[in-house]
């Protein structure tokens, strides 16, 4: 009975350490802070179990029930402690914080209520002295090899909530074992009834915990996620729902496959269509392909070089099928040439010039990326542009940030360039902004020679139009040392959004 | 990255993350003015000179001054003078130093946009193509690469970024009611005109107007001057003691009011894309000008070149110069010379000089310096607020924060970094300072610059790859009370025959546009006894 009753104390010393791990890897997960998070978890934890000791002393009959009770308890709670932790912090906003101390403070009394227990029962069998030096032994070793196996195996071979569940079916385990040592004193029927739904319980989680943790990403997005990857430079998230794939950069909407090639369209051929003899072109930005699929229409065009930062993208948009047959394997096109590199460092040292400059930049949503909106940078771009040559300039939204746009069309004109402002519709956008820029006065084209979907020559020029809500207000330059249009950018977009 | 190899990154990382492996310490090197010869310049030891040269104009030290003055004599037409320099590159305050990451400052890091009085600075700036159009418009047009980038300065204060230099989140209602009291006071002076015109606080400051109710506030400090008008706020105090600091190397206790309210007063040089708080940098700080100052001047700047004694007589200056490098000296015959370097070491270098010249002097001090540049593997991270700015400040620690060196390339991306930590001893006297800033060994100012950073940066010491440290134990004349406007000063305005004093020092504070006012002063008064023809830089 004795080494059984130490097996025991090691496999509940190795649940009560995995929970308060998990707990704190998922709170930081979740919430980040990791040092702060970890602190808070355990400091909970072990003040939980100081409970737990202390109220150990009011179990006072029946020992043996009265712990194959909590440690069926201990199971099931801490089982589906890290799901359940997951699916609250996607499906409710609020309480996260309130359920996971309030979980952890659970657990942890529990926890602290079994080692008590496991002593009053052996003390029938061992002497004090050698009881508590034992116990204290196998606590400390079975909390060892959890912390190490946690780590280094379970974390990253089963996840967080599968491990959680793992632990779970341990706790089953020692009631079982428990109720079999102490057969003569339990009533072992409905006990094993309990352990047995317990063990269903968990194993159900165990097996679709892959299920879960989906489900609950899931509910960040509306649709299913289909492919996700931390960059050093984003977070991007590919979902699709029947048909419409989108694609989000740090949980912003980057195309919807229904309508991007509104968007597209709109960016390329206005000011494409009307270059007599386009050959050499460089994409900014636009790591999707998508655009670049546009101007592979055009058959006078040699090169396409296409400046990203982030690899992770122009891989992703090169060979993930669903993908590249959305941008028709244009970036794997044998005149397309694919470059990481940041912009603004790649343009100081290039000496190309072009035909045409699509810049198609994330929104000046922060002073890193605004950089790329100022008049330093107009004046750079420029030196790229060839004398008869076009750019063009994706510029956020002229109806939801109206000041912003014309701020961009202010500083394309202080950099010595023509700017052409126009707009169109693209629904999950809403109303969005370009701008083309020239050294010479720009006429759209009367006809388009590619097959189009959005655009005709009829459909053209209201998109030259500003009605009122949208024209042109007085706006400052956007400089680098300024940088007016990120203040005006955020603030435009929180009325927006809120 | 999957969500799994994501979980364990976590998995890995919280546990190890708890006690993280200690990354190696830095390495770095402690760097300094040539201390010993220095010294040796007025200990004997150095060889007597084996050879003569005569020269018509010799300027000693070639810092903003002395470079400066060769400008308005190249400027003038004329071109045989020699510069003499002590250490082994020009530049002095406005030395910079480079490694893989970026070049970086030792000392002067930035320019204000300059005022209607900085007409030389003006004239240099669009020489270098800084200033575009007209030097002497209101507004004229600066080239936006060398304009501060945003954002532009941040201090932390009760755990937290804020955007901006003066206290204000978390201050109290009095504090800020002060703040406001501060500003409207400060606009005050900064409006003000004497009969002429002329600014109460101009820049140069020889612009400045001189009435006596001006003057007067040379004779009490900066904080007795503020306490005299009710603000007693903290967070205000904080601020101007830190402005007082930055600028001058001493306390708000010890700075002249007239000095303190100078530098609030005197910035109000604006372009038609800057504004008067704008200011102009570079990656090397100011040596990017002092570098093309020196470039012109070619053959005639000889570096690692010590005068150790001058010997001014009726028609000729004497100049014993020890060439380091070569370890010989030489006498060099001038007719006249421009003194450029520091005017501390000038009594036991000087034959005979007058001892009301030597008894001013005497009554200079300055303060002593640390810069360290810390080269960084990523920018710092860390605590929330405002983002990383060019200018960083810390409130109420020892140092006055760090400018980042790399603030104004032009990329998206986080990159290595490199930062340059300043920090004026004022604990202590300046003679105390120097016996610490020569006496502390490296590893314990790495030490304490950590420490002290890792306070809005918990994990900068796992980035930091380098710290390189220089010390300074006269970096800077001291604007104390009494000795702007006191005879000491004036004492050092009277120029000799043919020894012409040129150096910031005479200012009585260390800027560039007063360095750079004394050099073309200087240069011009040569040139003016030479019965030479030349326009003014500065009138
Ligand atoms: C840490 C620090 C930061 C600063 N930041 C700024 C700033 O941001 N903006 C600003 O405007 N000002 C700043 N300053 C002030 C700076 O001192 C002035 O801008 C300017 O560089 C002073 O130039 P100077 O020619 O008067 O003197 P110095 O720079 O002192 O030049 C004197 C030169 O003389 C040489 N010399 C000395 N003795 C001899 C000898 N016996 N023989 C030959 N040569 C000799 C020295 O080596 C030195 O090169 C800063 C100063 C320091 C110390």
């Amino acid at each position: 009975m004795r080494p059984a009753l130490l097996a025991t104390v090691f496999l509940i010393a190795s649940c009560g350490l995995a929970y308060e791990l998990i707990a704190g890897t998922l709170a930081s997960y979740l919430l980040g802070d990791s040092v702060m998070q970890f602190s808070t978890v355990i400091g909970t934890y072990l003040f939980a179990m100081g409970i737990g000791s202390w109220l150990s002393q009011y179990i006072t009959g029946r020992l043996a029930l009265r712990f194959v009770q909590i440690e069926l308890l201990v199971g099931l709670l801490g089982g589906v402690s890290a799901a359940a932790l997951f699916l609250l912090y996607a499906w409710v906003e609020g309480p996260f914080r309130l359920a996971l101390y309030l979980l952890v403070l659970l657990i942890g009394t529990l926890v602290g209520l079994e080692i008590p227990l496991v002593m009053r029962i052996l003390r029938q069998h061992i002497g004090f002295r050698d009881l508590v030096s034992q116990v204290l032994t196998f606590d400390y070793l079975g909390a060892l090899v959890v912390s190490l196996l946690f780590p280094m195996v379970l974390a990253p071979q089963l996840g967080v909530v599968r491990s959680a569940f793992l632990f779970g079916l341990l706790n089953v385990l020692v009631s079982l074992w428990t109720i079999r040592l102490f057969r003569d004193e339990l009533p072992v029927r409905a006990l094993h009834l309990q352990c047995g739904l317990a063990a269903l319980l968990l194993s159900a989680g165990f097996i679709g915990s892959d299920r879960i943790t989906t489900l609950a990403e899931e509910n960040l997005y509306a649709d299913r996620i289909v492919y996700t990857e931390t960059t050093p430079y984003q977070r991007i998230v590919v979902t699709r729902w029947r048909d419409d794939i989108r694609l989000f950069l740090n949980n912003n909407l980057q195309f919807s496959s229904r309508d991007e090639y509104r968007y597209h369209e709109a960016l390329i051929h206005p000011a494409l269509a009307t270059l007599p003899h386009p050959a050499r072109v460089l994409v900014l930005g636009g790591g999707d392909g998508l655009a670049v699929r546009e101007l592979l229409k055009y058959p006078t065009i040699q090169s396409i070089t296409l400046v990203d930062l982030d690899p992770a993208m122009t891989r992703l948009f090169s060979q993930y099928p669903q993908l590249t047959q959305l941008n028709q394997n244009a970036l794997t096109s044998p005149k397309v040439q694919v470059v990481n590199a940041d912009a603004l460092v790649w343009l100081e040292q290039d000496a190309g010039r072009y035909d045409f400059i699509v810049v198609d930049f994330p929104d000046p949503s922060n002073y890193s990326v605004g950089k790329l909106y100022t008049e330093a940078f107009y004046r750079l771009m420029d030196r790229h542009l060839k004398e008869d040559g076009l750019a063009v300039i994706q510029s956020t939204s002229p109806m939801y940030a109206r000041r912003a746009y014309w701020t961009i069309v202010t500083t394309l004109e202080a950099a010595g360039l023509q700017a052409t402002p126009y707009h169109a519709l693209v629904p999950s956008f809403g109303e969005w902004g370009y701008i083309i820029a020239s050294h010479h006065p720009y006429q759209p084209p009367r006809k388009f020679t590619v097959p189009l979907r959005f655009l005709s020559p009829e459909s053209l020029p209201p998109l030259f139009n500003f009605p009122p809500d949208m024209a042109r207000v007085p706006a400052e330059v956007n400089r680098l040392n300024n940088q007016s249009l990120v203040r005006l950018f955020e603030s435009e977009w929180r009325e927006v959004i809120r | 990255m999957h969500r799994r190899d994501f979980l364990k990154m976590l998995g890995a990382g919280c546990l190890s993350g708890c006690t993280p492996p200690a990354p190696p310490f830095p390495k770095g090197e402690l760097l300094g003015v040539s201390h010993d010869l220095g010294h040796r310049l007025h200990d004997g030891t150095l060889p007597a000179p084996n050879s003569t040269r005569h020269a018509r104009v010799v300027i000693v030290g070639a810092g903003v001054a002395g470079l400066s003055a060769a400008w308005a004599l190249r400027r003038a037409g004329i071109n045989d003078f020699v510069v003499l320099e002590l250490e082994k590159e020009s530049g002095g305050n406005a030395r910079a130093g480079e490694n893989a990451v970026s070049a970086y400052p030792w000392g002067a890091h930035y320019l204000p946009i300059p005022t209607m009085e900085s007409k030389a600075v003006r004239v240099l700036l669009a020489e270098l193509g800084v200033l575009q159009g007209d030097p002497f418009a209101q507004r004229p047009r600066y080239d936006e690469r060398h304009l501060c980038h945003i954002p532009h300065e941040r201090l932390f204060w009760n755990g937290r970024w804020q955007e901006g230099l003066m206290p204000q989140f978390g201050a109290s209602r009095e504090d800020l009611a002060q703040i406001q009291q501060f500003d409207e006071l400060i606009a005050h002076y900064r409006q003000r005109r004497d009969a002429h015109g002329r600014k109460a606080f101009a820049l140069p400051m020889a612009h400045s107007a001189q009435e006596a109710d001006l003057l007067a506030l040379d004779t009490v400090s900066f904080r007795e001057f503020l306490l005299s008008k009710g603000l007693t706020a903290a967070p205000l105090h904080w601020y101007v003691d830190y402005c007082c600091r930055d600028d001058f190397g001493c306390t708000a206790a010890q700075t002249s009011a007239w000095a303190g309210l100078h530098y609030f007063c005197c910035r109000d040089g604006e372009g038609s894309n800057a504004t008067s708080d704008s200011v102009l940098t570079w990656a090397e700080g100011n040596a990017w000008l002092t570098r093309r100052l020196a470039a012109p001047v070619g053959q005639r700047l000889h570096t690692q070149a010590a005068v150790f004694r001058v010997e001014e007589q009726s028609r000729k200056v004497l100049l014993d110069v020890f060439h380091a490098g070569e370890n010989r000296s030489e006498r060099l015959i001038a007719d006249h010379v421009i003194w450029a370097a520091p005017l501390f070491a000038l009594p036991r270098i000087f034959a005979d000089c007058p001892s009301d010249l030597a008894a001013a002097i005497a009554q200079t001090s300055h303060a002593p310096w640390l810069t360290a540049n810390l080269t960084l593997r990523q920018p710092p991270t860390g605590k929330s607020g405002a983002p990383l700015s060019w200018d960083n400040v810390l409130y109420g620690t020892p140092s006055l924060g760090y400018v980042v060196a790399t603030h104004q390339r032009l990329r998206v991306t986080p990159a290595p970094t490199v930062l340059t930590y300043y920090r004026a001893l004022t604990e202590e006297t300046p003679a105390q300072g120097r016996q610490r800033l020569l006496n502390t060994p490296w590893r314990v100012w790495a030490d304490d610059i950590l420490r002290e950073l890792s306070v809005p940066h918990p994990d900068i010491a796992q980035h930091v790859q380098r710290i390189d440290l220089w010390r300074n134990g006269h970096a800077m004349i001291r604007p104390t009370v009494g000795f702007i406007w006191g005879n000491a000063r004036a004492r050092l305005q009277q120029t000799g025959q043919r020894l012409h004093l040129a150096h910031a020092d005479l200012s009585g504070f260390s800027l560039f546009e007063e360095a750079q006012y004394r050099g073309i002063i200087a240069a011009e008064r040569v040139m003016e006894q030479e019965g030479l023809r030349y326009v003014s830089l500065v009138a």
